[in-house]
């Protein structure tokens, strides 16, 4: 972020949404609901989380009002973009009995809106392309995923505080977003910088009322970011495949399933897990069925049930299958470890597991 | 010869065999591919007909409640639970806790008409069930899946997963995380559509426990929110505290609290 960047008044915000709006985005944005970060339609500025920052730890998550003017000063909440291109539940096609006998189905068809997400985080970005990695396969697009994803814009905010629970400098997905937005922010104390990647994010800003940024302002941006990168937590290393693997009949495994409620809260919100049962709701009369998909997790007993056997019966399988995939197959399926440290799974456990902690004992050997 | 069907009560509030009645224009759909012969709530009376399917609401709690079940599963082909009371015993399970040879007499002034067993058990501890569909009420969705899974002559299919997926699924904001609330989703069976965290309160458990339910783990997380056993016991005594897995966690803080 060097040239080209911009620097915006904080009330410019507002142009910025209004503008997204004429150009017929839905636009998503973070606010506060239920006492946590949520991200959902948005028309005001004064709707956005104006001084709140949130206070993590394991198994906890609380906000904080600091009476300060900040609009991105938090880092995040249980979702992101995910539960927008994955729904977390949707129907598939639908079957109906003919009066021959014969089967027919139809494909459930979408219609999807334009839409422009404020305030993602890099971390989300991150997970947001290991997402398309999956769903957007060659030869097989996921086109659910695909037509939602396709119409998003993406507005970043660079991160300029961590939560205790971060750790996106040690998967190097954070704390600064350096591709897959079409806008990016970076919130200074009296406005914002703003750069962008994108026709669509040009075009999104030429109207607001901008000025180059000056070399404080880029100093000023880069001083806050690096702070945010100073975390208090950290992966043992980038590759954990063969340290975990080495470690199938670790007595740990069973240690952690003694805590652990394997009640599937952290892949749901996990960015990245992507997996997802397949279920079949009959109409009473028997002649239509729908066949919808839902978030699974590796945590379920349904998940590993193949013909009458359950294969992960015990907690400690369904851990083990949860880690191993995702800090070590995932390197031979998608090229890189399937965790971009945003450290939802920690706080969002209800029992406060902490996988930074859990990897890190699995490599020291404890 | 279409299937027939009856719906048959014990010890209960009548509130699951409202799962039938509310379910709309299903309930029309229903009444074309069975025949109800024997739903005392809804018109039809014969108890001792000869059916397809039993369903049962309620709990045994009197010694002629044991003659009857014996005759209806004699009378079946196969038998379905309703609800927390038919499959765990309901929440008048608690007298299994209390001496009914002390409280009959505090309550009725002639308690020698009262005939009533010192215990509420479930359907199972007496005759082979079929199939168990929990809930305090059940859901009029998951009955009508358990209905048509059986015409289909199929095992009926319902999830046994945490309420935590359906929570997360609807995108419901954790009442422990955000406000350290002695929520029982994680050890409760979803199909519920987690109602309660969904307006901001803890799952108390209605529909029972979940398959794998580690109890002990969120006993201990309880504790450490602050909660004293006896809050701790009256989480897992509740609606389902006859259920195996509750009942032997509160025994657990019970003997910690003595």
């Amino acid at each position: 972020m060097t040239s080209n960047v911009n620097f915006l008044a904080k009330a410019g915000l507002q142009t910025l949404i209004d503008n997204l709006v004429s150009l017929g985005y839905e636009c998503i944005g973070p606010q506060v609901r239920d006492h946590a970060i949520v991200y959902d339609v948005i028309t005001n500025i004064a709707d956005l989380p104006v001084g709140i920052i949130d206070i993590q730890s394991p198994g906890q998550y609380r906000l904080e009002q600091t009476g300060d003017k900040n609009y991105f000063r938090w880092n995040n909440g249980p979702q992101a973009i995910k539960p927008l291109v994955f729904k977390p539940e949707e129907p598939i096609w639908s079957c109906q009995k003919s009066p021959d006998g014969n089967l027919r189905f139809e494909k459930n068809m979408i219609s999807v809106k334009k839409r422009a997400v404020i305030g993602v985080r890099a971390c989300d970005i991150a997970a947001l392309f290991l997402q398309d990695k999956h769903f957007l396969h060659d030869h097989n697009k996921d086109e659910y995923y695909r037509d939602r994803r396709q119409e998003l814009l993406l507005i970043a905010a660079n991160c300029t505080k961590s939560a205790a629970t971060c750790f996106c400098n040690s998967t190097g997905d954070g704390p600064r977003a350096h591709y897959g937005y079409d806008i990016s922010l970076t919130e200074l104390a009296d406005g914002l910088l703003v750069h962008t990647l994108s026709e669509q994010g040009e075009n999104v800003i030429k109207e607001l009322e901008l000025r180059t940024a000056s070399q404080e302002e880029l100093a000023e941006a880069d001083s806050l970011i690096n702070e945010a990168a100073e975390q208090q937590r950290s992966l043992p290393s980038h590759n954990l495949k063969d340290m975990l693997f080495s470690k199938l009949k670790d007595a740990r495994w069973q240690q952690i399933a003694e805590r652990c409620l394997s009640c599937g809260n952290c892949t749901s919100v996990c960015p990245t897990c992507f997996c997802h049962s397949e279920n079949e709701k009959p109409a009473m009369n028997g002649e239509v069925s729908q066949h919808t998909r839902q978030w699974d997790s590796c945590f379920s007993q349904e998940h590993s049930y193949i013909h009458g056997i359950t294969i992960r019966s015990e907690t400690q399988y369904r851990y083990r299958q949860w880690l191993t995939h995702k800090f070590g197959s995932w390197h031979d399926q998608y090229g890189r470890c399937g965790c971009v440290g945003c450290g939802r799974c920690i706080s969002w456990c209800p029992v406060g597991i902490d996988v930074t902690e859990e990897l890190n004992a699995f490599a020291n050997g404890a | 010869m279409k299937p027939r069907v009856a719906v048959h009560k014990f010890a209960s509030c009548d509130g699951c065999q409202l799962a039938f009645l509310n379910a709309g224009e299903d309930l029309l759909t229903i009444s074309t591919l069975v025949e109800l012969v024997h739903f005392a709530e809804a018109g039809p009376v014969d108890p001792d007909a000869r059916v397809d399917i039993a369903f049962i609401e309620g709990s045994i709690t009197t010694p002629h409640d044991i003659d009857r079940i014996q005759r209806i599963r004699k009378n079946c082909k196969y038998l379905v639970t309703i609800g927390a009371c038919a499959t765990a015993g309901g929440l008048q399970a608690l007298r299994n806790y209390a001496n009914a040879e002390q409280w009959v007499p505090e309550i009725y002034a002639q308690p020698e008409y009262i005939q009533s067993l010192d215990t509420s058990t479930p359907i199972r501890d007496h005759v082979d069930v079929d199939f168990e569909l929990w809930g305090c009420p059940i859901s009029t969705q998951q009955l009508l899946v358990v209905l048509r899974d059986m015409l289909s002559n199929i095992k009926p299919h319902i999830r046994q997963e945490k309420v935590c997926m359906e929570c997360k699924r609807n995108q419901n904001i954790c009442v422990m995380v955000t406000q350290g609330s002695p929520c029982m989703g994680p050890v409760t069976q979803a199909g519920c559509g987690a109602i309660c965290p969904g307006v901001g309160r803890d799952c108390y458990a209605c529909f029972g426990p979940s398959e794998n339910a580690n109890t002990t783990a969120l006993a201990n997380r309880f504790e450490g929110f602050g909660f004293l056993p006896q809050d701790i016991i009256r989480r897992f005594r509740f609606i389902n505290n006859n259920a195996t897995v509750y009942k032997a966690e509160a025994e657990k803080w019970s003997a910690k609290n003595d």
